[in-house]
């Protein structure tokens, strides 16, 4: 009912281009993120949607109407600031009942609906409180409720936990999961934190410099990446980049070079390349294996062990000069300037070429295109 | 080279090796005294002229007086009609200040080619000195026969008025406004600058038009700042003096006398400094129990905010 369909959507401050045509198709009931560097134009993009922007040039339709023109408060949208955007002088009944208010709703319809959205948020015994009476989280609590009432087709949230502490903010991050999932409602919630997209979303729209540069599943992201940006921004610890050259080709095996002379072969599509072209290999810190194996092996001087108890992050150098970190057991007793062997697997490798694209992986992963519901 | 009071403040830190425990007041004294001085003096010599014969015309009729003077004056039509007149003058400007200030911040505040230029113009006003402002209202705006105003309505077919004599109080008011309503828009001003973008996003998105997000938004958040303008406003409105010299002189009859102008017309026209002393602790009286309710609910709001 509530799809959000962007069509070629360009935004120019002057002659500055931010968003640089953006096509997307948001399905009715799902969560997607928006997430980027910051001046990658996602929360231009959700304001564009929320109307608070002006649309340069682009057709967007919420719910199979074109919105374009419609003002925010007739798009059927709600919006969550970042700062939370209470209104200070107004108590917390007043805040979350302005917008029925506005609408001129009876005065027992917007107690029926502030009382409903306030126990659903176990807000109730902090209805007659002033915004400076509150807690960052319950702040936040009251400006998710002062959406809820308004009955929204879209709920738009723009980086809303980034003022909250790291406890509270995996708190809220639960709760908003479990709103999506209570509610039903198609929700496009922007961040910069990689951590909560990939946590959250169903849907993971990667943005750099005002153009989309992948749209997928949290996994999808994290075991397709079309391109180095993609690859490297999603995933925590970043992933490795080797400078390498291509040694042979096959239709659906490329071999590459490995720093200390050795080559693994990548079950990727061959695409426009060949030998001697100089590309880059990728791997994620998690998936290198302590002690060498696997189909290739790199060996280093570890520089730096960080212990975080489940696991062992290594950080060395490689003996063409190259770093490289390492997400290796925890009780793992690798020391500062040991030599470590690292061994790769073929196919959680990536291959990318000069110009950062990623050759297309021959088998995807089992979970990429899985959705997390089970109604979804 | 160290006072007595400086020595024993630094033996005292130095016993107790904690510098917080100095006692200051010493170091307040010299200013406190001064200000003293520069606040009594003045009241205490009213006070003793209040209570005196002091005719500058008749230095025969001398001695004291008692409250002969306060029952003259209190018994004087004068100063009940100056009192009224005073209290029209500052509340009128007070309302048109405040209302249109507020109005000019919220149209000065939205985007337009020039701005500042014209947040300069507005501002203007306020740096032209009463005397002259009120030479410009009387020769060249309200004249009768050299007025713009007056050129402006003969234009339009209409017989001209004579302000000051007609509607005395009304351009007394309408002088004395145009010379406040740029302080008012420009505390205002800076007060809307200073609110938060999101929240006028976010009552947008609730469905508030300019007008509700006026009332419902900016009034509130201008509530303090419009407090301190009525505060400041209404200290330096009480004693409007050069306007009314400069223009009407009190006239027509009483039409335009306020109390600081009253004073000066019993204590310098008419050389009574007894009588005019008197006027003047009564115009004191006045403007504390004014400045008690101001400063009450002017703090009630600050801690509120």
């Amino acid at each position: 009912m509530a799809e959000v369909i962007l069509k070629n959507i360009k935004k120019s401050y002057g002659d500055v281009q931010v968003i640089k045509g953006v096509d997307l198709h948001i399905k009715d009931k799902e969560f997607c993120i928006f997430v980027g560097p910051s001046g990658c134009g996602k929360s231009t993009l959700l304001r564009m949607i929320a109307g608070l922007e002006e649309i340069t040039s682009g057709e967007l339709h919420i719910g199979g109407t074109q919105v374009n023109d419609l003002s925010p408060a007739d798009r059927g949208i709600s919006m969550v600031f970042q700062s939370y955007a209470l209104y200070p002088h107004m108590s917390v009944r007043e805040n979350m009942g302005f917008s029925l208010k506005l609408a001129k709703q009876p005065a027992e319809e917007i107690k029926r609906k502030v009382d409903e959205a306030a126990r659903i948020l176990k807000l109730d015994p902090l209805l007659d409180r002033k915004p400076a009476e509150l807690s960052g989280g319950q702040r936040q609590r009251v400006a998710i409720g002062r959406a809820i009432v308004r009955n929204p087709k879209v709920f738009l949230f723009d980086e809303p936990l980034s003022n909250l502490d790291a406890a509270l903010r995996v708190q809220m991050r639960i709760e908003i999961a479990r709103m999506h999932h209570d509610f039903d409602a198609t929700m496009i919630y922007v961040t910069h934190d990689q951590v909560e997209a990939m946590t959250m979303a169903d849907k993971i729209v990667v943005l750099q410099g005002g153009v989309i540069e992948q749209v997928g599943s949290p996994l999808d992201l994290y075991h397709h990446p079309v391109n180095k940006f993609v690859a490297g921004f999603m995933g925590s610890p970043n992933m490795n980049f080797l400078e390498s050259t291509i040694k042979q080709v096959e239709d659906e095996c490329v071999t590459v070079g490995l720093p200390g002379g050795g080559t693994v072969s990548v079950p990727v599509k061959r695409e426009q390349a060949s030998v001697g072209d100089k590309v880059t290999l990728g791997v994620r810190p998690e998936h290198l294996l302590e002690g060498g194996g696997g189909d290739g092996e790199v060996s280093g001087k570890v520089l730096v062990v960080e212990r975080l108890g489940g696991g062992t992050l290594v950080y060395a150098s490689l003996e063409d000069g190259q770093s490289i970190s390492a997400q290796i057991d925890g009780n793992s007793s690798i020391k500062v300037d040991d030599t470590i062997k690292l061994g790769l697997r073929n196919e959680t490798c990536h291959v990318f070429t000069a110009d950062g694209l990623a050759l297309p992986q021959i088998d995807r992963h089992p979970l990429a295109d899985v959705g997390r519901g089970s109604g979804h | 080279m160290a006072t007595p009071a400086s020595t024993a403040a630094a033996n005292s830190a130095v016993k107790t090796k904690n510098t917080r425990k100095v006692d200051t007041r010493p170091f307040l004294w010299p200013s406190v005294i001064v200000l003293f001085l520069w606040m009594i003096v003045p009241l205490a010599m009213t006070l003793y002229y209040s209570v005196i014969n002091y005719n500058l015309l008749d230095p025969s009729f001398t001695g004291f007086a008692g409250l002969e003077n306060y029952k003259f004056l209190l018994e004087d039509p004068s100063l009940w009609t100056s009192m009224w007149n005073t209290l029209v003058l500052v509340g009128s400007v007070l309302i048109i200040s405040v209302v249109v200030g507020a109005l000019l911040a919220v149209l000065y505040n939205a985007r337009f080619p020039g701005r500042n230029i014209a947040r300069l113009l507005v501002i203007a006003p306020f740096f032209v000195m009463p005397t002259v402002s009120a030479l410009i209202w009387k020769n060249m705006m309200l004249h009768p026969v050299n007025g713009f105003v007056a050129w402006l309505q003969s234009a339009l077919g209409m017989v001209p008025t004579d302000w000051f004599s007609q509607y005395p109080m009304l351009s007394i008011i309408l002088i004395v406004s145009w010379q406040w309503v740029p302080f008012a828009f420009l505390i205002l001003l800076t007060a809307i600058q200073s609110l938060d973008s999101e929240q006028q996003e976010a009552a947008r998105i609730d469905g508030a038009g300019p007008v509700a997000m006026f009332f419902y938004i900016v009034l509130p958040h201008l509530q303090r700042s419009i407090s301190v303008v009525i505060m400041i406003e209404s200290i330096f409105l009480l004693a409007i003096f050069a306007e009314i010299y400069v223009t009407t002189s009190g006239g027509p009859g009483l039409a335009t006398t306020n109390l600081s102008y009253l004073i000066y017309s019993v204590g310098l026209l008419q050389f009574d400094v007894g009588y005019a002393s008197a006027g003047g602790v009564i115009a004191v009286i006045l403007a504390n129990i004014v400045a008690i309710f101001l400063i009450r609910t002017v703090s009630r709001n600050m801690q509120k905010a």
